[in-house]
């Protein structure tokens, strides 16, 4: 049966790397923006939790109601800074620039903490687990963070379909110029999307924090999780997200099964088969 | 009217430059030819990075795949019997081979998500690599093949090599930008959509250009571990490499070959400034690239080309008008991360 | 005072030179129709109106403000609305929604809402859920013009509203414009359909490479005056008595 429970791992890891991978989405969805930082800022979210439970004396879990708010905050100042400004620059400039932010905070991570790993204690809910029918264990946290993603991924479709801002963002993704005659201010519009992104880039990275151990250099792998969860499952398609992401988890907890070394790579090597045969990815939408 | 390629003096200085720097084993101590093998690979690499970047407008930030690739190359034929040296090309002709399959895969990614494709890749080369234990697995191995050398002919021939293939990288980028394919590439680096319907086929140039620069970064990788002899999987498949390349490139100045000689010279500098600060001058790196490439995009090389109208290494073309005895040069050199006129 | 002015405008695409001091004034409640063959500066005249261009020189006046500074949305806020040349409905959003986007919180009190629009175009009522792409050219044209109007403007920009349409279409199309006037919209409308341009304006301006070429009331333009001004033949300039 260990078979099953790793399928069963696989899916709930895929709720995580939906977490992570629907900021990316939306910022490319909506600006056309890939930021290269996406996994460092995730990183850098929960190095921050950290002085805040120790601090604060508050359950790691309410930290996230303070941390994901400070960092919508944090991502309506990068959009409207400084990734507006490359946008303006030119095409490729973001990529370059959200780069050299990743390095930025790589490095300043590892100059101002130290290399060694952490993580956010939540006691005995790390290891907690509960059984199915006798035969089947299903981790509580990572259940926890499975529910967790879903309702993430409902908030932003209603906030998107919903409300009046939601209205706006749509629009501005689909004419940035049309947008702007009819009144909408884009670079604020942007703006929120970004603190949007952000604020998940926050429970994502506090997630991760959670589930596993992080360290200053782990963005770049977070990255590339949430990139290939997004390919996998179709650009442009939230839902789509969390179907990529399923399928990269069970990929690597089941090429885990095989070779505890094997898993990275097996969910890498069906990014690739993907991006071979159907590129498109799953769920192919052109709607957000 | 008449249309020139000024480029004799250039010629002139270059190789009055290659011969004198090809002296130095002869008048200098090692510790300064081995700083500047350091710097020709560094520029090897950011030549071969600008060339995807600004002029095929490919933002790469995954070339530590094939550095990687081409010292593993080198460390295999090692361990072959073959000598290290004679193994660089072999090295950048592996990695222009298998960037023939990796080309496909990512092509299919879209502009914005190529650059994370690329940094998979060289995810997925490391990984692979790693599983061989033959080549020392997880944490690396030593260079067989040049322990026999008495070091300083060793460091010698390192520098000549090095000093080889930076000078073949040059002329060779030189070359091919002066071809009907740089032709092609300014055309799709101006306007892609306009060029290919001009019959410019930009799939085609841009996946040359991306095995060029493979064999490149597979010959520099080939001169980083014949010059450390030894090598170590998370270092050579390292992201740090792809950050120096780039920062040196933007700073310097992308779109331009003179950039990434201005721009190197430029990282040495801070390097050596910097060097007890441990990750402060990749930070302070970061921040000076990220600054560069919001308000100074064209690069110091191209604020210095545009005031001074200099070029060392000529690509564009110059038109000479001789009209009513007024003479109006017309420059075609395209800046491609300039920004646009509003609206 | 007229409530929109337009100094000396002059805009340049790159290297190319759009529009060379353009001049027009536009008393509130008129029509002035802009005619002109393609490529003359026309649609480019109203884009730097609704502030998509800066120009080089110039300034735009409205309502003795000069508002050349103004960035787009901005305008909108001032009452400068513009309904762009092929519609650029979007996409991903559904009628009512692209009806609902147009509205400006600072211009909500006015003739125009969701439930006058729908009025004015009765068939949009059953449809506004569907998504703008099911819909007809002519349709999608009064969707624009709907999403437009739900800012309550006070000079509404009109850029090719015949473009690629029926006649029968278009001068349904042109037949809300008196609904429209009687709301207190003053409109400068953008037509290289010279007839139905003349038909419903209350003055009309030409231009040709950038330049004004002719201006006057349609009723004192003959038609040789107009097809000089529109093609520039035998370089003659009329300019109206």
């Amino acid at each position: 049966m260990v078979w099953l429970n790793a399928l069963i791992q696989g899916l709930l890891l895929g709720g995580l790397y939906a977490l992570f991978a629907c900021g990316l989405s939306l910022m490319f969805g909506v600006m056309r923006v890939v930021n290269l930082a996406h996994g460092d800022f995730a990183v850098l979210a929960a190095f921050l939790a950290l002085p805040v439970i120790d601090v604060l004396h508050v359950p790691v879990l309410a930290a996230a109601l303070l941390v994901a708010p400070a960092f919508a905050l944090l991502g309506y100042g990068v959009q409207r800074l400084v990734i507006q400004r490359s946008l303006d620059v030119g095409p490729l400039t973001t990529l370059l620039v959200t780069f050299g932010l990743a390095i930025v905070i790589q490095n300043g991570l590892l100059q101002g903490l130290s290399a060694n790993s952490r993580s956010l204690d939540i006691g005995p809910l790390a290891s907690a687990s509960f059984r199915l029918n006798g035969q089947v264990s299903v981790g509580t946290l990572s259940l926890l963070i499975f529910a967790t993603a879903v309702v993430v991924l409902l908030t932003l479709q209603a906030l998107l379909s919903r409300t009046a801002m939601g209205r706006r963002i749509r629009a501005a993704a689909d004419d940035q110029e049309a947008a702007r005659i009819v009144g909408t201010d884009t670079r604020h519009v942007f703006g929120v999307a970004a603190a949007i992104a952000f604020a998940t880039i926050a429970l994502a990275g506090m997630a991760f924090g959670m589930y596993s151990s992080f360290d200053p250099s782990i963005g770049p792998q977070r990255l590339i999780f949430a990139f290939e969860a997004v390919v996998i499952g179709g650009l442009g398609s939230l839902w789509g997200t969390l179907a990529g992401g399923m399928v990269l988890g069970v990929a690597q907890t089941l090429g885990a099964q095989v070779d505890p070394s094997f898993g990275v790579l097996a969910g890498h090597m069906v990014f690739l088969a993907v991006l071979a045969f159907r590129p498109a990815g799953l769920i192919p939408a052109r709607v957000t | 009217m008449s249309v020139r390629r000024p480029a004799g003096w250039t010629a002139l200085a270059a190789a009055v430059a290659v011969v004198a720097l090809a002296s130095l084993p002869y008048v200098v101590y090692a510790n300064v030819t081995n700083l500047l093998v350091n710097l020709f690979i560094l520029l090897v690499l950011a030549s071969m990075w600008n060339l995807l970047a600004g002029y095929a407008g490919l933002i790469s930030v995954g070339q530590q795949a094939f550095i990687g690739l081409g010292a593993y190359t080198v460390l295999f034929l090692a361990q072959g019997g073959v000598d290290p040296f004679l193994a660089i090309p072999a090295a950048a002709v592996v990695c222009a081979v298998i960037a023939v399959p990796t080309s496909l895969l990512v092509f299919r990614l879209r502009a914005e998500y190529f650059a994370i494709g690329t940094w998979v890749v060289a995810e997925v080369f490391q990984l692979v690599v790693v599983r061989f234990a033959s080549l020392g697995g997880g944490t690396g191995s030593a260079l067989p093949g040049l322990a026999g050398l008495d070091p300083a002919l060793r460091q010698a021939f390192t520098y000549w090599a090095t000093l080889a293939v930076v000078v073949a990288s040059l002329l060779g980028v030189y070359l091919l930008l002066r071809s009907r394919l740089g032709l092609d590439l300014t055309a799709i680096r101006d306007d892609e959509v306009g060029a290919r319907s001009v019959g410019v086929r930009t799939g085609r140039a841009k996946r040359i250009v991306y095995l060029v620069a493979a064999a490149g970064c597979g010959a520099g990788g080939a001169l980083l571990i014949i010059s450390q002899l030894n090598v170590q999987p998370a270092a050579i498949f390292s992201v740090r490499w792809s950050a120096y390349v780039i920062f040196a490139t933007v700073i310097g100045g992308v779109g331009f070959i003179e950039g990434p000689i201005l721009g190197v010279v430029v990282f040495f500098a801070l390097q050596q400034a910097l060097a007890d600060q441990g990750a402060w001058y990749l930070i302070v790196l970061g921040c000076v690239a990220v600054a560069m490439a919001l308000w100074v995009p064209q690069g110091l090389w191209g604020l210095v080309s545009g005031r001074f109208d200099v070029r060392v290494f000529p690509v564009g073309y110059w038109v000479h008008f001789d009209a009513d005895g007024a003479m109006a040069r017309v420059g075609r050199l395209r800046r491609r991360l300039r920004g646009r006129p509003e609206g | 005072m007229p409530l929109l002015e337009v100094r000396d405008l002059t805009v340049r695409h790159g290297q190319l030179q759009a529009l060379t001091g353009v001049s027009l004034a536009v008393e509130a409640g008129e029509t002035l129709a802009i005619i002109g063959a393609n490529g003359a500066g026309k649609s480019t005249l109203l884009r730097t109106i609704a502030g998509l261009h800066a120009p080089a020189a110039g300034s735009v006046v409205l309502d003795g403000r000069d508002v050349t500074r103004l960035r787009p949305h901005r305008r909108v806020a001032e009452g400068i609305v513009l309904v762009p040349e092929g519609r650029r409905l979007f996409p991903s959003l559904t009628v009512e929604e692209n009806l609902l986007v147009g509205a400006h919180r600072d211009r909500g009190a006015g003739a125009w809402g969701l439930a006058r629009v729908l009025e004015l175009f009765p068939w949009m009522g059953e449809r506004r859920r569907q998504l703008t792409v099911q819909l007809s050219g002519g349709e999608q044209q009064a969707v624009a013009i709907g999403r437009a109007l739900m800012a309550n403007p006070r000079v509404l920009l009109l850029d090719e509203v015949s473009l690629g349409l029926a006649p029968a279409v278009v001068r349904r199309l042109y037949d809300l414009l008196p609904e429209l006037l009687r709301s207190g919209v003053t409109v400068l409308l953008v037509e290289q359909d010279v007839s139905h341009a003349l038909r419903v304006a209350d003055r009309a301006q030409c231009l040709l490479e950038g330049r004004t070429t002719l201006e006057g009331r349609p009723s004192e333009l003959t038609a040789d005056q107009v097809e000089a001004a529109y093609f520039g033949l035998r370089g003659a300039v009329a300019w109206s008595g």
